[in-house]
């Protein structure tokens, strides 16, 4: 499980499972949060790296995460997002929210 | 050329990857582009998410209904629970509305499986259950073009 979930200074870093559907979601989640108050991360980021399948329940991890430390002026990252899943983000809105990053 | 397929399945959240991956295994005969297959996947997944977590709220001993039925180039894929139904179905179809923000969802199925699919149509009856019926059409230009 730690090895999914690392922290860099006050950033959270989440390396997505290969599939994110509701099944995966609660595990990535609760595991995030932990670490958010733990740790007390400001800022949370997503590593798209393996991910070959996303549904909404990817867009409802990052959305709650967003949630959680928005109002202490956190922000959330996306990172190695492929076309897929920028797409997902835009048809959301979720891209007013997350930074994607090349 | 026709063809029919039909599953059930316990309504266990296990169960989503293995119900995606056979509808897009069933349809393959169409030789799908990678992104249709992605569309399909995604929204069988969040029709068969809906069925488990809303139509069951995650009760045990529920089953979900699958039906696909390929005719020509159109797929069509029928998702059943015989779940709590839904009881304002414009109210459930509107993007961000969820009646579970406390399991992080994020009120996109519906809004999913109308952007990735050419037609949903959703028929549910309180206290019966609930069936989404999807199609889409294989091997050609979207009927709805794409945003880019």
């Amino acid at each position: 499980m730690g090895e999914n979930f690392r922290v860099i200074d006050n950033y959270l870093m989440v390396k997505m499972p290969e599939e994110i559907d509701h099944h995966k979601s609660s595990y990535i989640s609760e595991n995030a949060d932990k670490f958010i108050v733990q740790k007390q991360v400001n800022h949370v980021v997503f590593d798209f790296e393996d991910t070959k399948f996303m549904d909404s329940s990817g867009i409802g991890i990052i959305l709650g995460r967003y949630k959680k430390i928005a109002c202490f002026g956190g922000k959330v990252f996306a990172i190695h997002a492929d076309n897929r899943i920028r797409h997902l983000l835009m048809i959301s809105g979720l891209h007013k929210i997350v930074e994607i990053m090349d | 050329m026709k063809n029919e397929m039909k599953m059930e399945f316990d309504a266990i959240s296990a169960n989503e990857a293995f119900a995606r991956v056979a509808v897009a295994a069933f349809v393959s005969e169409l030789d799908p582009t990678l992104e249709e297959v992605s569309d399909i996947k995604t929204a069988v997944s969040e029709a068969v998410t809906n069925a488990i977590i809303h139509g069951y709220e995650g009760m045990e001993g529920g089953k979900v209904n699958i039906r696909c039925l390929i005719n020509q180039d159109v797929l069509h894929v029928e998702v059943m629970d015989k779940g709590k139904g839904i009881e304002d179905i414009e109210k459930a179809m509107e993007p961000l509305f969820t009646t579970k923000p406390e399991l992080n969802r994020s009120g996109m199925g519906f809004p999913f499986m109308e952007a990735f699919m050419d037609d949903l149509e959703v028929l549910s009856v309180p206290g019966e259950g609930t069936t989404v019926i999807m199609k889409k059409k294989i091997g050609c230009i979207p009927w709805i073009e794409d945003e880019e």
